[in-house]
């Protein structure tokens, strides 16, 4: 912190900033309007990542405004300087795939970029968060943002996962318990035994949802998983560099006795695997449960049952058996290395269903080189899937990746809101073993049943 | 970005009685690949406003010409979801200087602050006086008044006060920008730099 403003907001210095094409043109024009150079290239990253196709990257981005979109990001960064990783760079994926993956994110740092799920790198106890095209334009200028203090939230799950239950289960068992604004104000801490046994990849997932509650940021204290996932990276820090940055990064946890704003405590034995049925990340339940009735849930009724209306579902419905059209592996949520594994362990030996179409988008290039490496993909070819090239791709339907309107589509991204996947899109938010099930039968299926079973 | 300044706002209001108003709402994602500040204003509830075909849904609020005004009315949680400035902005360019509900969303709000719009958080009670006065007359009209941190429904004298910080509140009634603020700070931020670890 640089400085506190009396009666208002502290002056909070950004250790990294990451651009990408959509949420700064025009804060880079506000730049030259100024007549001022970004502070620090050298703490900025950019991407090309919301907008671009995930078909034949090699030619020219057919849609004329994306193109155009790119290219001011592409002029930008070579203007003031910033490393830019566009279409076809080695290094190229989501932003916030990518920023764990090259070692930008690192314990401690405060990490911004003008994208809501900038919570993902707290899962390395990173204090970092989504902000507005302004304040983009404040960090280019003064590596500077102004901010709230926000007041303080645990969340423990302690205990086990059952088989067949992934942190995406945990993430939207959470968000269903506090609807989508009940971290609103809040930054949250995740601790318990469920976290401390979770992959990177899986508290990325998790701290990626964090604003689906409404937190401005989710964090979790880094362990040695997190000093052996980062090590080596290209920018994180060697040899005396990385043996002092370790000496902070190991004091970098909530005191015993620290106390928070506000406390809850669930068992992982309760989380079974889940799925949205209605169109905000809160209205979500265990597969195996029935939609709940507009009397039973907390808010106005009226929009309840609008959100019912627009997924032409209805209270009461079982969600197992629904049909489904299309399904969708990818994103800042579950577009890691880890969710290919889960979604191939599953599909393995069997076939995609006829009637589903499926796009497999992997988070970076660095993720669909794995895919490959692993053997994935020819489980994946074998099943009668293809991989598409990376990037943000149906998540938010900015592309040409856009599901038509009324159709379900089972996705593991982050937001079932209205229209997000394309007009009229309905989608059905899960972890990738759900969809991996829903690819391979057509239907909203329980993925313990195929994990129990021998594939046909 | 420069934008005029606010200081007691007197209009009649639109009413949108929906909870969990979000972003992609506001702006759906496929608008959002300008490059310039301008025409949002169009595409604002694109998706509500408009069939596929691009005729007017009638029924939606902004379609209906006994509504009009400078202040929209909004449900619980009023922009949620995605951190999209350009929510922020396409409120602004459609004409609203001001956005009531009962709860808002962080990065919304902040965006809000930051492009000129006001938002002004009521009880949940006094939300619900206000989409009834609304409802008995589409003309009552509101005052928000900034200096002051209170609005009014003009028709029955119902009075409430709202919270914001006294920085961004100067801003407001000033139309100053944050980085104008950051920039004059650049000698301390030069001295935080050097005891920064990284």
């Amino acid at each position: 912190m640089v400085k506190r403003i009396e009666n208002g907001p502290e002056v909070l210095f950004i250790d990294r900033h990451l651009v990408h094409e959509v949420t700064s043109p025009v804060a880079f024009l506000g730049l030259k309007k100024r007549g001022i150079k970004v502070l620090h290239p050298e703490r900025t990253f950019a991407t090309a990542d919301h907008n671009t196709p995930t078909r034949n990257q090699h030619l020219p981005v057919q849609d004329p405004l994306s193109a155009n979109q790119l290219r001011a990001l592409e002029q930008n960064a070579q203007e003031h300087g910033i490393p830019y990783w566009g279409l076809g760079h080695e290094k190229n994926g989501i932003v916030h795939v990518i920023g764990p993956e090259n070692g930008i994110t690192v314990p401690g740092a405060t990490i911004v970029c003008g994208d809501s799920h900038t919570s993902t790198h707290g899962a390395f106890g990173a204090i970092a968060f989504g902000i507005g095209t302004s304040e983009v334009e404040m960090v280019l200028a003064t590596q500077c943002i102004l901010q709230p203090k926000p007041r303080k939230m645990r969340i423990n799950v302690n205990g086990r996962l059952n088989r067949g239950v992934t942190p995406k289960d945990v993430a939207l068992f959470i968000i269903s318990r506090l609807t989508t604004s009940g971290a609103t104000g809040y930054f949250v801490e995740y601790a318990g035994d469920v976290f401390q046994d979770m992959s990177m990849e899986g508290r990325m997932t998790v701290c990626n949802l964090s604003i689906e509650m409404g937190a401005r940021g989710g964090m979790m204290a880094p362990d040695e998983k997190t000093f052996n996932y980062i090590k080596g990276r290209e920018f994180t820090p060697k040899g005396a560099d990385w043996d002092a940055a370790m000496e902070y990064w190991k004091t970098l946890k909530s005191d015993e006795d620290a106390r928070f704003d506000k406390e809850l405590t669930f068992h992982g034995e309760e989380i079974e695997p889940m799925i949205t049925y209605g169109t905000n990340p809160g209205m979500g339940i265990g597969i195996s449960k029935g939609i709940p009735l507009a009397s039973m849930v907390e808010g106005g009724a009226s929009s309840y049952r609008k959100s019912l209306e627009y997924m032409d579902f209805h209270e009461g419905d079982n969600m197992l058996g629904k049909k489904i059209d299309f399904v969708f592996l990818g994103s800042c949520t579950n577009g890691r290395i880890e969710d290919f594994r889960a979604f191939a362990e599953i599909v393995k030996g069997r076939k995609k269903a006829d009637d589903v179409t499926v796009w497999l988008v992997p988070g970076s290039h660095k993720v669909e080189m794995a895919i490959k490496e692993e053997g994935i993909l020819d489980i994946l070819h074998e099943a009668g899937f293809e991989l598409r090239e990376p990037g943000c791709s149906a998540c938010l339907a900015m592309n040409e990746d856009k599901i038509p309107a009324g159709k379900y589509a089972v996705s593991t991204s982050n937001r079932n809101f209205e229209g997000r996947q394309g007009p009229g899109a309905r989608t059905l938010l899960a972890s990738p073993l759900v969809a991996a099930a829903a690819a391979v039968t057509g239907r909203v299926t329980d993925t313990r049943e195929l994990l129990a079973l021998e594939p046909v | 970005m420069a934008y005029d300044k606010f200081n007691i706002l007197t209009s009649t209001a639109v009413p949108l009685p929906i909870e969990n108003v979000d972003t992609d709402q506001i702006i759906p994602a496929r608008f959002l690949k300008a490059t310039e500040r301008k025409g949002f204003g169009e595409n604002l509830f694109r998706d509500w406003r408009y069939h596929p075909d691009q005729t007017p849904k009638e029924h939606f609020v902004l379609n209906n010409p006994i509504y009009s005004g400078e202040i929209l009315v909004g449900g619980k949680n009023f922009g949620s979801g995605s951190s999209r400035e350009h929510a922020a902005w396409a409120i602004y360019d459609y004409g609203f200087r001001c956005v009531i509900s009962s709860f808002f969303a962080d990065i919304f709000r902040n965006n809000c602050l930051n492009v000129g719009v006001l938002p002004v958080q009521v009880s949940p009670g006094f939300l619900e006086k206000i989409f009834e006065a609304i409802e008995a007359d589409p003309k009552a009209r509101f005052e928000v008044n900034l200096p002051e941190q209170t609005v009014t429904i003009l028709s029955t004298s119902d009075k409430e006060s709202f919270e914001i910080n006294s920085y961004k509140k100067d801003n407001m009634i000033n139309g100053f920008d944050d980085i104008d603020f950051l920039l004059n700070l650049k000698d301390d931020i030069k001295a935080f730099e050097k005891e920064a670890p990284l």
